[in-house]
């Protein structure tokens, strides 16, 4: 049998609720609808007691049920006489009560649109000198390593060389060879209409040196190792790591950023020209299977139209983006809050931040390049 | 219920029942034969020494591992040997609270405790609102449903965690190192937490912890794992196992080592 309410008045100030059958979560109890109108409507009510002889089984059910009525009551200022409740629930009851709801209760109050936005823009803006900071610390630390004075085990940097080095080269082939095979094609359908196809050995080769190689290899180093530094600090932060290292007066930037940003800027020249030449491979590979250039042709072609300036141009780029990179995913770790959801976020932030960085530097090292004549 | 021996395994209120339990990583054994049983109502706890196995023991418990030999019995219903229903509903009766918390930490205190219910349960919104504040305010945390785990001390977390285990009323109530890293007085009020549900709800509660304190304030029956021995030494009411074990490890643990 469901739980059954019904309500006695043993005396006229007195309320008594009697309870029967079984208070189970599965089969619901009775809503308290009868009893907040006869509260609304008989203002003598001073006490309300129960009757619980004949509840058979109960558990949270019965217990929502009796906060539900403690509510009430005190919203209508009657006492509450639980001596004829069960045992366990008067008890349980003791415990929900004993205490009072936290002041900060509804501090997450829904904000306004326009509020939310404020918000967000007060958070942007606070986040500026946050990133200066960082900035003003890398260049510290990067001035104690000029001068030898910077802290960091040697061993650490080869470890995180290798992870940015080797162990990316077959993701930067596959992707430096597929760009190479689409610039390659994408030109030649162009440059047959007045059979230069020739020609498509100047486009890849210039576009690979100056724009295509650095700007590949960035985004995967973005997506690649930009995100696992964010991931690791930001972990780190949450195990207390970084304070660990803070305490022994290490300092986290020489000790953990450092290093990272070293590995990626030695790494990022040697990657660079390695795209290069796989997306040169892809053309002449384009060039010879379906374009009928021969590979000498193709090779002595690229030659010509290249200079040492556009390869050197192309490598600067990476090694800066390199920096951005490590730069962005570091400062995301180093922000990490202190939980699972914080550092998915300090990731998330981390490539969307580098690859933001990369575009921008690619617009602007473009057009001082073009300005410079490099 | 005295030093424990096998017999004691199939007396007739056994809530859950281990069977010459062998629990292993690949080919490393952590610990052979275990042999007990927790009755109903019981505050039955786990202890022994540091990297004994007390936790593999109650993730075995949970149905999290699966033994390398031997049988866990809930209500006589043994768990491997059950199909994925049978597991599921048994499973269904466990809450357990992990050593630290384990609080989503992507969900507010009140969508951690109302998950179970709304995936569980046929409550409507409105009711699973009013279950999860009363569970939060059971453990002392009413007007905190919309904090985020980060944004509470380590002592609400437990208490936290504690109400997110009782979220579905469940019959047996499994605590990994509930005082660890509390102070003194949080610790205490703990105990008397379990101790309260213990005794209004009649709920079955496995404790893994080696606060001698709260061995003695809330254990009413225990198993001893020897990490030497690799099995159990001892089992039975901790406080008689403190003055009368007649091993001499199990009292010196029982005793601070000043036995």
């Amino acid at each position: 049998m469901p739980g059954q309410l019904s309500l006695e008045f043993p005396a006229p100030d007195n309320l008594q609720l009697v309870l029967a059958g079984s208070w189970l979560l599965a089969t619901g109890a009775p809503p308290v609808r009868d009893l907040e109108q006869q509260l609304l409507k008989d203002g003598n009510i001073r006490r309300i007691s129960f009757n619980g002889k004949a509840i058979s089984d109960w558990d949270s059910a019965l217990l929502t049920f009796l906060a539900r009525v403690y509510r009430l009551a005190g919203e209508h200022s009657i006492d509450i006489d639980p001596a004829g409740l069960p045992d366990g629930a008067r008890r349980m009851m003791v415990l929900a009560t004993a205490v009072p709801p936290a002041e900060a209760a509804g501090k997450h109050g829904k904000e306004s649109l326009l509020g939310r936005i404020g918000q967000i823009a007060l958070a942007m803006w606070r986040a500026t000198p946050e990133m200066l900071r960082f900035l003003g610390e890398v260049t510290l630390s990067l001035g104690r390593l000029v001068r030898g004075k910077a802290q960091f085990r040697g061993s650490d940097l080869m470890l995180l060389i290798q992870d940015v080095g080797p162990q990316a080269l077959p993701i930067v082939a596959l992707v430096s060879f597929l760009v190479g095979l689409i610039v390659a094609y994408m030109g030649a359908a162009q440059l047959a209409q007045f059979g230069a196809q020739i020609y498509i050995a100047n486009l890849v080769g210039l576009g690979m040196t100056r724009e295509m190689g650095a700007l590949m290899t960035g985004v995967i180093m973005a997506g690649r190792t930009g995100a696992a530094y964010a991931a690791q600090l930001g972990t780190m932060q949450v195990n207390e790591e970084i304070d660990a290292f803070r305490t022994l007066g290490f300092n986290p930037i020489d000790f953990l950023v450092l290093p990272r940003m070293l590995a990626l800027i030695l790494i990022m020249p040697g990657m660079v020209l390695y795209s290069d030449i796989v997306g040169i491979t892809a053309g002449m590979f384009v060039s010879v299977t379906a374009f009928d250039i021969g590979t000498f042709e193709y090779y002595q072609q690229t030659v010509r139209s290249m200079e040492w300036r556009h390869i050197w141009g192309g490598v600067l780029k990476g090694t800066i983006y390199g920096m951005l990179i490590a730069f962005a995913g570091c400062l995301r770790g180093i922000q990490c809050g202190r939980s699972a959801q914080a550092v998915g976020e300090a990731t998330t932030s981390a490539v969307v931040t580098g690859i933001l960085f990369i575009v921008i530097a690619a617009s602007l090292l473009t057009i001082l390049f073009q300005q410079l004549g490099i | 219920m005295e030093t424990g021996t096998a017999q004691q395994a199939t007396e007739r209120d056994a809530h859950i029942v281990v069977q010459d339990l062998t629990m292993a990583y690949g080919d490393f054994v952590i610990q052979h034969d275990l042999t007990f049983s927790i009755r109903r109502g019981d505050i039955f706890i786990i202890m022994g020494g540091s990297g004994c196995g007390k936790t593999t023991l109650l993730h075995h418990l949970i149905g999290l591992k699966q033994p390398a030999r031997g049988r866990v019995l809930y209500d006589g219903t043994s768990y491997w040997e059950s199909p994925p229903e049978v597991q599921q509903r048994i499973k269904r009766s466990f809450g357990m609270s992990f050593q630290s918390g384990a609080l989503w930490s992507s969900l507010t205190l009140a969508e951690n405790v109302a998950l179970p219910l709304g995936e569980y349960t046929d409550l409507d919104q409105a009711e699973i609102a009013e279950v999860v504040s009363l569970k939060l305010s059971l453990v002392g945390l009413a007007g905190f449903e919309e904090f985020y785990p980060a944004e509470i001390s380590g002592g609400m977390h437990k208490r936290a965690a504690l109400a997110r285990a009782m979220a579905l009323d469940p019959e047996i109530l499994f605590f990994d190192e509930p005082s660890a890293g509390l102070d003194p007085i949080s610790s205490r009020r703990l105990d008397d937490l379990i101790l309260e549900l213990r005794d209004s709800l009649g709920t079955t509660i496995v404790v893994v912890t080696h606060e001698l304190a709260s061995i003695f304030a809330i254990g009413n029956n225990s198993v001893f794992l020897d990490a030497e021995a690799r099995t159990m030494t001892a089992s039975g009411n901790p406080a008689t196992l403190r003055d009368a074990c007649p091993d001499p490890v199990v009292r010196r643990f029982l005793n601070r080592g000043e036995a």
